[in-house]
């Protein structure tokens, strides 16, 4: 007759260390208070991640308050969070590592006060994490103040008398307020308080690390938890007040469970050669100088210019091609466009310049050109531009002469001109051509090659080329012997 | 700068022959600089006049009232050292101010901007090609040293087109050791910034010091133009410095010997550099598109040998070149340094 | 011991690992947890099993906050 065998059927987790390098205190025991419901959740996580086998994948997030210590004691990878902000480091967390399984553990303050918004925003992305939110109903670390979640009437610190529902609103539901989005495949709320909802509890913690590890989606389990330090209530009678004050309050429930499907599976993402880095980035342009510039008159070399019209003729896009067009010649160009205070009045207008030489402000206000679309534009800008200068006027719409005797005017009709060919909102590209064509500065066949390059419709390079080259035509026509 | 001396960027000399140049505004030269750098992720928020780094994509990005949010991100990265590249296209403030550029978080983002010891590496590039390239130097900075690092850049800077040729994507980075890869070989490590022992958190901070001593003496850049026999010295960085170039080139002209010192990193300062030239120099001038922040900097550097003055712009007005002549053209009068 | 009921479990409950919050014995079923008059080495009383009457429902150990305070065993045979 031998005596009864037994065999351990409970015992520590293996997803704890097996003793805690706290810097003070025994290193065998938890920092919790006697009787605090942290450690029982803890335990029901270590043991899920053992079960599960994915203690190497796992990634704790600890959060500020008493559970800030969360990285003594779970042996896992292990990330320390700013008050509110784990969904956001769990976020980022588990994008940059897809296989990982991130547990966002955090209690009310951190999650239903200054976190709100993260972890609405993490839920409402889907975000693959395995939130525990731990409810009990007060700042336990501080010193017992009243928390989004302190009951109606309850006493604490901040609230000696009471939560006063007028003052301070009333308690917010997590969980229900979770439910209402789309993303989460999991929400419940349960109880630390006695046998049947401790036991519960269990089985919901499970179910929510294994939908992460099958990779389903976010889930968010709501804990009401003991706090007897901060209550000032014994551990067994603590558990009486989480059953008949603060369930009657935050009914226990599993509110979403969309785990019926297949989990995403972890597809790792293909890393580009780097020798096709610059192709996807599209990061190379025409060869410079192949298009070689022409002979100039040295009065209308390193142009600064100013180009100006009312917003939608097509200005900045205009400056855009004059700078294309002047890298192309192997020259060093700039565009910058209107922007900030001057930005005002719904006219646009960009600064753009073309030189031999190292380019120093790229702001031109004194200008040597300026390409005038219309007329606000003409006089608020024709007298920046320096004795001898060049104004192209667009005189579709400038009815009016200029004032300045002790400059260059080039006339051009490129409304009307542009009008003919189709659209008159080519008028921008009749102006470059006639710029081109009466300087010399850019070759014709710089121009036309430029426009593929900064015409993103390409229904439209047909048009703006023929606006070229008419007003190309026009500005050569006028070119002094 | 390519009459620049003292400039070590790289990529700005002796690009490979079959490169092309595209035209780009800076916002996206510093996407694809970044892209070119490793970055895979991007987490940020779109404030103009830095949107356009949102809407394309990689590591962090904003405006001045966006970085304001996120000191406290900052000073927990520093404290835990983890390496992280962010980027503000600085706009008028305080408050929501505008959209318009500024320089006027030179002391949020130099003198930092969180709580706690810390200090970040900040560039300031001043060209498309900067934007990219000192993107690229600031991943591998934030890489080699475990600290967030800041790029600091005007909306001109940010909005501005010229070409940029993109050099060759750098080699991936070395797998950290120290990191949390959610493998069991790094299975109990631990992310933090919490040292609740004093001594042990002293010992931190004086690792972080050490640190940053070390960036000082290595990581310093700056540029510099017509500086050869300067009597007065202007001292400005991104968009003003381009500005003040043209300046210094028509001053000199002129026959003032005036140069420009441009601090391409605001931390670490080029203070042996503003050292040096005091002894050489009979004043300096600072300009900034602020209330005058930087000037503290130099002033330091050069422990108030001469004197400094300032001039500045605010509320998104960038001064000409013409302006800023006529200043140097007052101070070479009134400083004997004609 | 023949004649004598054979239990189906059995509780191990560290001394020192307990901070006598008696919430073990409160979900205790068989009522076979006890608090001591003894101090432990943090200043508790801790709680002991009275050496018979175990069911092995586990109810102990999920409602213990520590993670190493209990362990519980079941009676795999006989004989």
């Amino acid at each position: 007759m031998s005596a009864p065998v037994y065999e351990v059927f409970l015992q520590k987790p293996k997803g704890f260390y097996d003793t805690y390098e706290r810097k003070s205190g025994d290193k065998t025991l938890m920092h919790y208070c006697p009787g605090c419901g942290h450690g029982e959740l803890h335990k029901m996580i270590a043991e899920s991640l053992e079960e599960l086998g994915v203690r190497d994948r796992t990634i704790f997030l600890s959060p500020v308050g008493c559970s800030v210590f969360g990285y003594y004691y779970f042996d896992t990878g292990n990330i320390q969070c700013a008050h509110g902000r784990a969904p956001a480091v769990g976020t980022g967390a588990q994008r940059s590592r897809p296989h990982s399984i991130v547990i966002s553990y955090q209690g009310d303050g951190d999650l239903a006060a200054i976190g709100l918004n993260e972890i609405l925003q993490a839920a409402n992305r889907g975000e693959k994490m395995a939130v525990f939110f731990v409810n009990n109903a007060i700042y336990g670390m501080t010193g017992g103040q009243m928390a989004p979640t302190t009951l109606p009437g309850m006493a604490t610190t901040t609230s000696p008398l009471g939560r006063d529902v007028k003052l301070a609103g009333a308690p917010i539901r997590m969980c229900e307020m979770i439910s209402t989005l789309e993303a989460p495949v999991y929400v419940a709320r349960c109880a630390l308080a006695g046998a049947k909802e401790i036991n519960r509890t269990r089985k919901i913690v499970r179910k929510a690390l294994e939908t992460q590890a099958e990779r389903k989606g976010f889930t968010f389990v709501e804990v009401l938890s003991t706090c007897p330090t901060g209550w000032g209530i014994n551990p067994p009678d603590s558990q009486k007040f989480i059953l008949e004050k603060m369930v009657p309050y935050f009914p226990l429930n599993i509110f979403v469970d969309k785990t019926d499907h297949e989990g995403e599976p972890y597809v790792p993402h293909p890393e580009p050669a780097p020798s096709k880095i610059h192709e996807i980035l599209r990061l190379t342009g025409h060869e410079v100088g192949s298009f070689a510039p022409g002979a100039v008159d040295p009065r209308y070399m390193n142009p600064r210019m100013k180009i100006a019209g009312f917003g939608g003729q097509g200005v900045l896009l205009l400056g855009l091609g004059l700078a294309q067009c002047g890298m192309m010649e192997g020259r060093q160009v700039s565009w910058l466009p209107s922007y900030g205070p001057e930005m005002r009045g719904g006219t646009a207008h960009c600064h753009v310049n073309i030189s031999e030489d190292e380019i120093g402000s790229p702001l031109v206000s004194r200008p040597t050109v300026l390409l005038s679309l219309n007329q606000p534009s003409m006089e608020k800008f024709e007298g920046q531009l320096v004795p001898g200068g060049l104004q192209v006027r667009n005189v579709s719409m400038i009815p009016a002469a200029s004032k300045r005797t002790d400059i260059e005017n080039l006339d051009i009709r490129a409304s009307e001109i542009a009008d003919k060919l189709g659209n008159p909102r080519a008028a921008n590209m009749v102006m470059l051509g006639a710029y081109a064509g009466y300087t010399g500065m850019l070759q014709l066949e710089t121009c036309l090659a430029a426009l593929p390059e900064i015409v993103k419709k390409k229904t439209l390079v047909e048009l703006n080329r023929k606006a070229v080259e008419a007003g190309y035509e026009e500005g050569k026509k006028a070119r002094k012997a | 700068m390519a009459q620049d001396a003292g400039t070590n960027v790289k990529g700005a000399l002796g690009l490979p022959a079959k490169r092309t140049p595209i035209l780009i505004k800076g916002n996206d030269a510093i996407v694809k600089g970044a892209i070119l750098a490793g970055a895979r992720s991007y987490f940020g928020y779109p404030i103009t006049p830095a949107s356009e780094i949102a809407e394309t994509a990689s590591r962090t990005a904003s405006s001045g009232p966006g970085i304001s949010l996120k000191q406290e991100g900052i000073s927990y990265c520093a404290g835990a050292e983890l390496p992280c590249v962010i980027a503000t296209i600085m706009r008028g403030g305080p408050g929501l101010g505008n959209i318009a550029p500024e320089q006027s978080d030179y002391n949020q983002v130099v003198r930092i901007g969180g709580h706690g010891n810390y200090r970040t590496p900040v560039y300031a590039p001043a060209s498309g090609q900067e934007m990219c390239d000192l993107t690229m130097a600031a991943f591998e900075t934030a890489d080699r040293y475990r600290t967030p690092v800041m790029i600091a850049a005007d909306g001109f800077t940010g909005q501005m087109m010229e070409p940029v040729v993109f050099p060759d994507p750098i080699p991936a980075l070395p797998e950290k050791d120290w990191a949390t890869r959610a493998d069991a070989a790094t299975r109990r490590n631990l992310i933090s910034s919490i040292f609740l022992e004093p001594d042990e958190l002293e010992e931190h901070n004086r690792h972080l010091q050490r640190k940053y001593k070390e960036i000082e003496e290595k990581e310093v850049r700056f540029s510099e133009y017509m500086i050869d026999g300067a009597k007065l010295v202007v001292v400005g960085y991104g968009i003003v410095s381009r500005v003040l170039r043209t300046a210094v080139h028509l001053a000199r002209e002129e026959g003032i010997p005036v140069g420009l010192l441009r601090p391409i990193t605001l931390f670490p300062f080029p203070k042996k550099r503003l050292e040096e030239l005091a002894r050489q120099a009979k004043r300096m001038i600072t300009f900034e598109l602020s209330n005058g922040q930087m000037i503290e900097d130099v002033r330091l550097s050069i422990h108030d040998r001469i004197p400094v003055d300032f001039y500045g712009r605010m509320g998104g007005n960038v001064p000409s070149a013409e302006e800023c002549l006529d200043v140097i053209r007052r101070a070479a009068k009134e400083g004997g340094t004609l | 011991m023949a004649g004598e009921k054979i239990d189906k479990g059995r509780v191990e409950i560290g001394a020192d690992e307990c901070k006598g919050c008696l919430l073990c014995v409160s979900v205790c079923p068989a009522h076979v947890l006890v608090a001591t008059k003894a101090l432990n080495k943090q200043g508790y009383h801790p709680v002991a099993y009275t050496g018979a009457g175990c069911t092995g429902c586990g109810f102990c150990f999920y409602a213990c906050p520590e993670p190493g305070a209990i362990t519980v065993f079941k009676l795999v045979k006989t004989a």
